[in-house]
């Protein structure tokens, strides 16, 4: 087999214009990878319904998979899911929201100066520690309604990583950056805006996108112990009542919630940073 | 006429390497035919991103060719059918280098013998302690790679390399990196090892004066899909001195050397090539 | 110590003790609601106290028993974790067709809070302790599997290419190259683990314990014993911090080669 028959790229006729090597993903590949993961879905959901039909320890008194689709179905008629939907994401939203706002800033400061980081680091350690649920009951004392108290724990939930990951960007951006705006005359004003704060943009997305995990996390326990709507309380609720099948469309919700708000999240974030690299 | 215990003849008979065949075809070698002996020191230059690494890992084993063969001491170590295995019988130094950093130098030196369960580990390792005190590197046998600056880590892993008895030494382009000090000092150690041990090496580079300096051979590569575009027998005396550099032989080879490459750069160029680090 | 090092250190020590005198202040003088809250000096009181209000203080044995039930259990759960975390995540990203069969359902269940679980892991396991141990399992187990098979993805090409022509088997560049160069990764998703698994227990343990700091603390504020909700609240960023210091400190000695 010879290599005469193999053609270089069309660029060769055109001198100048940069060949462009598109590869082709091969077909086969994409597909049969698709195939295997569906069949380890399928295997696992065939494991789940044999097993607790078979009574199997673990298994024997959780609900199957048709019971949970049959749940479901029911429960996707119901307007109360819908509310107890749009509850949770508000809770949600407003928590993280207040997280970036009160912490970004924050973290941009104390990335920026030394002084400020000083004096509000050893604070912040000790009490980054504290699982966000053990400040509930604090929570419940210290605010008014029991609405505020579960978004400041959300809020907490991703307080803490925002701050971190943006305290991480800024002191991980190249000082050369820095050095280049002042010896073109930059003032701080504009090197903060132009230079720290663009730098520092992936990892506070990288914050965002991990509080805001963080949050859905703390939002079903809070919503647990001290909610009256919502997904998380809905899923107790279910669990308490006695339909077991709905725990599991609870779950499964609220699983699906969280990965569509970090999708959202990535999204903003490809737009709001045109320049990164695709991964 | 060939004694039989010659080893390290390597032969490369048409070979070609295309990426995605049946899809846009890019073809990163075409038609590569070139036969060193035993022994040899051959040096490829050529313009970036023409090739000359894609045809190191066919001859390494870590890429099938497409087409040709790669024939070491007359046995067909690659084809189109059959692609080669990596082995120690073609060891590899990188460009980037690639001492385990978890490992001590002595420990990296002695992973070869380890691994292929040739010795035992004490053993291997008092015989990796010995290959480093012969070349003076026994101060650094207890030290991991991060200490060490990047000369003395090119060191190391060649050491590494040789500790096997390779019939052929693969190297990609392995001083890219350092600079013009610590280049010229790693010159005067692979030439000092190459004569001690006279394996066949393979050896990719940028630098023209480092190519003609080392080899017995500089192949001029053509720019993407590689191919031999011209070949110059450097016939400059061993052991070779620094003195060389200035010689009028020294110059005129390289002369022709960087007037081939010259050539092959400006094509590459024109056709919108980029460095491809 | 150099005058940087003094003037940070004493930064932080301002910073640490003016919140603490604000947050006297805001009580003491009851701005707003800040009143609800316990003052504190009223919370170490009681903490060191031998005779304290509420029962519990570092001198009363059922302080040290909740912290032995919390830590018990994290600790259970945490090495469950990695045991089973660890080798699945070094299989996922070592070998493509493991991968394909299991990365997609892995990532379907991934989402799902581990807190999201606390009815279903009652249900499944019967007695409260495996419940718990379940929800700080799970949360501690996706971090491991995650981090370490992006550790074995990420390492350089070149060392594994070194190591087969070095004469590696397959098998061989396993455990001599993977499993050292993932290392770093690996230690990451520990210590991410166990942020996770505190994170779990505490709300396994506010729902559904009897013992244990989480329980703890929700029991002082059904008690409305304000100054015991924040002594647990210490004490467990305390644990938390101590437990990560130690993987922190592991990994450490195992990877003495990194250059620092």
């Amino acid at each position: 087999m010879t290599t005469e028959a193999v053609r270089r790229g069309s660029s060769a006729a055109r001198p100048g214009v940069l060949p462009v090597v598109r590869r082709r993903l091969p077909s086969n590949r994409l597909i049969i990878a698709g195939l295997r993961g569906a069949a380890g879905i399928v295997a696992f959901l065939l494991v789940w319904q044999v097993g607790v039909a078979l009574h199997l320890p673990v298994l024997a008194k959780i609900p199957t998979p048709l019971d949970v689709a049959a749940a479901a179905r029911q429960l996707l008629l119901e307007p109360k899911y819908y509310v107890d939907a749009l509850v949770s994401f508000e809770r949600v939203g407003a928590g993280f929201l207040i997280a970036q706002l009160l912490g970004i800033p924050l973290g941009l400061l104390m990335g920026w100066k030394l002084a400020f980081r000083s004096l509000t680091f050893p604070v912040f350690e000790v009490l980054r520690p504290i699982p966000p649920l053990a400040w509930v009951p604090l929570a419940i004392v210290f605010w008014p309604t029991p609405e505020s108290s579960i978004t400041f724990v959300i809020f907490l939930g991703a307080f803490f990583t925002v701050v971190i990951n943006t305290l991480a960007g800024v002191r991980a951006l190249d000082e050369r950056y820095v050095r280049a705006a002042i010896s073109l005359g930059a003032t701080p004003a504009t090197v903060f805006r132009c230079i720290i704060l663009p730098g520092a943009l992936p990892s506070i997305f990288t914050g965002m996108t991990v509080g805001m995990g963080i949050t859905w996390s703390v939002l079903v326990a809070a919503e647990i112990i001290a909610g009256r709507n919502g997904l998380g309380y809905m899923t107790w609720e279910a669990y308490v009542g006695g339909a077991f099948p709905t725990i599991i469309v609870g779950m499964i919700s609220i699983g699906l919630a969280g990965y569509a708000s970090s999708a959202v999240v990535r999204i903003v974030a490809a737009r709001a940073m045109p320049w990164a690299k695709r991964f | 006429m060939a004694v039989a215990l010659a080893r390290g003849a390597l032969s490369l008979r048409g070979v070609g390497k295309v990426y995605d065949p049946g899809g846009l075809n890019v073809a990163a070698v075409e038609d590569w035919t070139l036969d060193i002996a035993p022994g040899e020191f051959v040096a490829v230059v050529g313009p970036s991103g023409c090739g000359k690494t894609t045809l190191l890992n066919g001859i390494a084993g870590f890429d099938p060719i497409s087409a040709g063969e790669i024939v070491l001491d007359g046995e067909t170590i690659a084809s189109a059918r059959r692609p080669a295995l990596p082995g120690a019988d073609r060891v590899v130094v990188f460009q980037n280098g690639a001492l385990f950093p978890w490992k001590t130098v002595l420990d990296n030196v002695a992973y070869g013998p380890i691994v292929q369960r040739l010795k035992p580990r004490g053993q291997a390792r008092e015989a990796a302690l010995a290959l480093l005190e012969r070349v003076g590197l026994s101060d650094v046998a207890d030290a991991y790679p991060a200490a060490l600056s990047s000369g003395v880590q090119r060191r190391v892993e060649i050491v590494r390399a040789l500790i096997n008895d390779p019939r052929v030494l693969l190297l990609d382009e392995p001083f890219r990196a350092l600079d013009a000090l610590s280049k010229s000092v790693m010159h005067e150690q692979v030439l000092e090892l190459y004569d001690a041990t006279h394996k066949t090496v393979f050896f990719i580079t940028h630098d023209l004066d480092e190519a003609i300096f080392l080899a017995d051979r500089v192949v001029v590569s053509t720019t993407r899909p590689a191919r031999v575009k011209q070949v110059l027998r450097v016939d400059l005396p061993r052991p070779r001195s620094r003195a060389l550099i200035a010689s009028e032989a020294f110059v005129d080879l390289k002369r022709r050397v960087a007037g081939a490459v010259h050539e092959e750069a400006q094509r590459a160029f024109a056709l919108g090539e980029r460095e491809l680090a | 110590m150099k005058p940087a090092r003094i003037q940070s250190v004493s930064l932080g020590a301002l910073g640490f003790c003016g919140f603490v005198a604000a947050w006297w202040l805001l009580v003491h003088f009851e701005v707003w609601r800040f009143a609800k809250l316990p003052d504190p000096l009223s919370v170490v009181r009681e903490w060191t106290s031998r005779n304290p209000q509420y029962g519990v203080s570092l001198f009363t044995p059922v302080y040290y028993q909740d912290i032995w039930a919390s830590t018990v259990r994290v600790l259970i759960a945490f090495v469950l974790a990695t045991v089973l975390g660890v080798p699945l995540g070094i299989l996922l990203g070592w070998n493509r067709t493991a991968r394909e069969f299991l990365f997609p359902l892995l990532e379907l269940i991934r989402p799902i809070p581990p807190l999201a679980w606390v009815p279903l892991a009652i249900l499944m396991l019967s007695g409260q302790q495996s419940a718990m141990i379940f929800l700080t399992w799970i949360a501690a187990f996706f971090a491991t599997v995650l981090n370490t098979m992006l550790g074995v993805t990420s390492i350089d090409e070149s060392y594994l290419r070194a190591a087969y022509s070095l004469g590696a088997r397959k098998t061989d560049a396993l455990w001599t190259v993977i499993v050292p160069g993932a290392l770093p990764y690996v230690f990451t998703g520990l210590q991410i683990g166990m942020g996770v698994a505190w994170f779990s227990l505490v709300a396994g343990e506010m729902i559904a314990g009897e013992t244990g700091l989480g329980y703890l603390i929700l029991n002082s504020y059904v008690q409305l014993q304000t100054a015991t909700i924040v002594i647990g609240m210490v004490t467990l960023g305390f644990v938390g911090f101590l437990s990560s210091a130690i993987i922190r400190w592991a990994g450490r000695r195992l990877m003495a080669w990194q250059s620092h």
